[in-house]
């Protein structure tokens, strides 16, 4: 089986997010980079299926030259080698555009899966996955929480409102992944050793006979808006608090 | 000067830090509780890796170095000192002794066995009248025939009731002791006549237990002798080397747990309302916090240092590995009285960490070496230098 894993460099879900001068991206300078928590589920069961059925995984990722931390860590974490597709100026990019860049790296690869994390936690898009599905001329099975591979096809379970769907498709195919499919290993210690000696080849979207085109640009970034202040429920007796707290709950925060 | 951490360094960091907050914080009280770290933990603990950080990947183990040990100790002792213990035996005293002047027999037995955590080491030199006089041990070895059998009584000893093997040291020449008469050897549990005796009650420290280690009659093989027959009554030299390192990682554990105070006072003191303003808005407040960080700061760059000049300038770094003990450790201990007096009665509650950790900073000061012999270490060398 051979299997492909697209990762998305994402900032921390801890790291304290600013809006940049130009109000359309983020201040990246004190950000701590991680592989997106969803991309991390396909990573893992890609290792999963390679450890029962034999085969390997290569792992891909775009952006600048930072992307190659997150590609290690999926080394680290089993992967057999790497590819970076560095552009500086991708981050932010129109997902369609960097769908395109995927699939031109993804095709030479020949492989029978491509995973992708549902959707990436910075920018909630969830679009490249279906792009790069549709440019490989591959089926897609979205947002899956199980998966059994056997006999050339492959089987996918989407949980939906209380219910859930199962799809199945032939290989190759592309299969996203949500939380559940899996609990993602950690990048042990002896694994971040290995991961040094792993290959990981580096291409511009040149190389790859790819060239940028945005259908779409960010307008404006907004902060959320700052937390309302507490307030104080008045009132003398327990009754009067409890009254006055009642109707706070019913007129202003209209939770009861 | 280059403070830069490299790569690999910083993606073992951050596997550590995700391991203490998914799978160390929530069970840190159960722990606490039940005074016994669960074997599942413990297993992810090997699978991580964290059972061979210092031995070399000739025997299994990661060869992380002396500045990726104190990193990996610092994260582990934000959370609680029994999850640092229990590996700690296995990458310093209980391997040491082995490592550095161990036949390559017995390297080649005995460190795969503890670098992937398989086995536990611990290290059997104290005794009721030999602690900071290490050298009056009273534990004898006498060799009849192919056997050595040693008697006596060693107490105290870290990880002692889960070893699989103990560095022990003991008198082969009652007339020259530590000069010539200690021996160290390697004895496995399963050696006849080796007993684990009583785990002591401590006042913290809970989940990781020190325990009497009782020799009757302990009968061992020839080739037990940790260096070969060479080494014969050198033994004391290899109990000062092998403590030699682990004053560095005990430095990274206390720092690692001040900088835990820090994190918990200041969330704290941001929260708590008296008089109608955050405590975080006093002076009295305000200049402990500063205090606790510039303490902090001063304590992390000595110790970055002593274990990158020991890493890449192979300088002997005894005195200042004295020196990053006792100052880190004094240090931790005195932030952890202010992280109390910041949480005021709460910090006095077994609900809140920080009485935990107060409790565990003060072995610190005590255990591989008291304050006062790294002082007597610190000025031995002083003088020494002028010779």
């Amino acid at each position: 089986m051979n299997i492909v894993v697209c990762i998305k460099q994402v900032p921390d879900t801890e790291s304290v997010i600013k809006i940049a001068g130009d109000g359309k991206s983020i201040d990246t300078g004190d950000i701590k980079w991680v592989m997106n928590p969803y991309d991390e589920f396909g990573v893992e069961e890609a290792l999963r299926i390679v450890k029962d059925q034999g085969g390997e995984v290569t792992v891909v990722g775009a952006g600048p030259a930072r992307v190659v931390e997150a590609l290690r860590t999926a080394l680290a974490m089993g992967a057999d080698k790497a590819v970076h597709i560095q552009d500086d100026d991708l981050y932010g990019a129109d997902p369609i555009a960097v769908a395109k860049m995927l699939a031109k790296a993804i095709e030479p690869l020949s492989p029978d899966v491509v995973f992708f994390g549902q959707r990436a936690v910075d920018d909630d898009s969830g679009v490249v996955s279906s792009a790069v599905a549709e440019y490989l001329g591959m089926p897609q099975l979205s947002v899956i929480t199980k998966l059994e591979i056997a006999d050339g096809k492959v089987k996918g379970t989407r949980p939906i409102e209380g219910q859930t769907v199962v799809l199945e498709a032939s290989l190759p195919a592309v299969i996203s992944a949500q939380k559940g499919l899996n609990e993602p290993r950690y990048a042990s210690l002896p694994g971040i050793m290995k991961a040094k000696k792993k290959p990981l080849e580096t291409k511009t979207p040149a190389d790859l006979g790819a060239e940028r085109s945005d259908f779409i640009e960010i307008a404006t970034l907004n902060p959320p808006p700052d937390r309302a202040p507490g307030k104080t429920v008045e009132g003398e007796t327990a009754q009067e608090l409890a009254a006055n707290l009642a109707k706070l709950l019913k007129e202003e925060a209209k939770v009861i | 000067m280059d403070f830069e951490i490299s790569e690999n360094l910083r993606m073992m960091v951050d596997t550590v830090r995700r391991f203490v907050k998914q799978d160390l914080e929530p069970i840190s009280q159960q722990v606490e509780d039940e005074d016994r770290i669960p074997e599942d933990v413990v297993q992810t603990m090997r699978e991580l890796g964290l059972f061979g950080l210092a031995t070399s990947e000739k025997y299994g183990g990661l060869e992380v170095g002396t500045l990726g040990e104190c990193l990996v100790y610092e994260e582990l002792s934000k959370v609680n000192a029994c999850f640092r213990t229990r590996i700690g035996t296995n990458n310093g005293i209980g391997s040491q002794g082995v490592a550095i002047d161990g036949t390559e027999e017995q390297r080649e037995k005995y460190l795969p066995l503890m670098a992937s955590g398989e086995w536990i080491g611990c290290f059997a030199l104290t005794e009721p009248e030999a602690g900071s006089d290490a050298s009056n041990v009273q534990t004898t070895a006498e060799l009849d025939g192919d056997t050595w059998v040693l008697n006596g009584r060693k107490h105290f000893i870290t990880n002692g009731d889960i070893a699989d093997c103990a560095t022990v040291f003991a008198l082969t020449d009652r007339e020259k002791k530590a000069r010539g008469g200690i021996t160290a050897f390697v004895v496995e549990k399963t050696d006849p006549g080796y007993f684990v005796g009583t785990i002591e009650r401590k006042m913290g420290m809970r989940g990781s237990h020190t325990c009497e280690l009782i020799f009757d009659d302990c009968r061992i093989p020839k080739d037990r002798v940790i260096g070969g027959d060479a080494m014969i009554g050198h033994g004391f030299k290899t109990a000062m080397k092998t403590l030699d390192k682990g004053r560095l990682t005990m430095g990274a554990s206390a720092l690692g747990s001040a900088q835990k105070l820090l994190e918990l006072s200041i969330d704290y003191a941001k929260q708590r309302v008296q008089f109608g303003k955050p405590i975080a808005e006093k002076q009295a407040i305000q200049f402990m916090l500063a205090d606790m960080a510039t303490q902090i700061y001063a304590a992390r760059h000595m110790l970055y240092h002593a274990a990158w000049l020991r890493d890449t300038k192979g300088t002997s770094v005894i005195k200042e590995a004295s020196m990053v003990k006792l100052f880190c450790t004094n240090m931790a201990n005195k932030i952890a009285d202010m992280a109390v007096q910041i949480h005021g009665g709460m910090g006095y509650m077994k609900d809140f960490p920080v009485e935990r950790f107060y409790r565990d900073l003060r072995l610190t000061r005590i255990y591989e070496g008291t304050d006062e012999i790294q002082r007597v270490v610190i000025a031995r060398n002083l003088l020494a230098e002028g010779k």
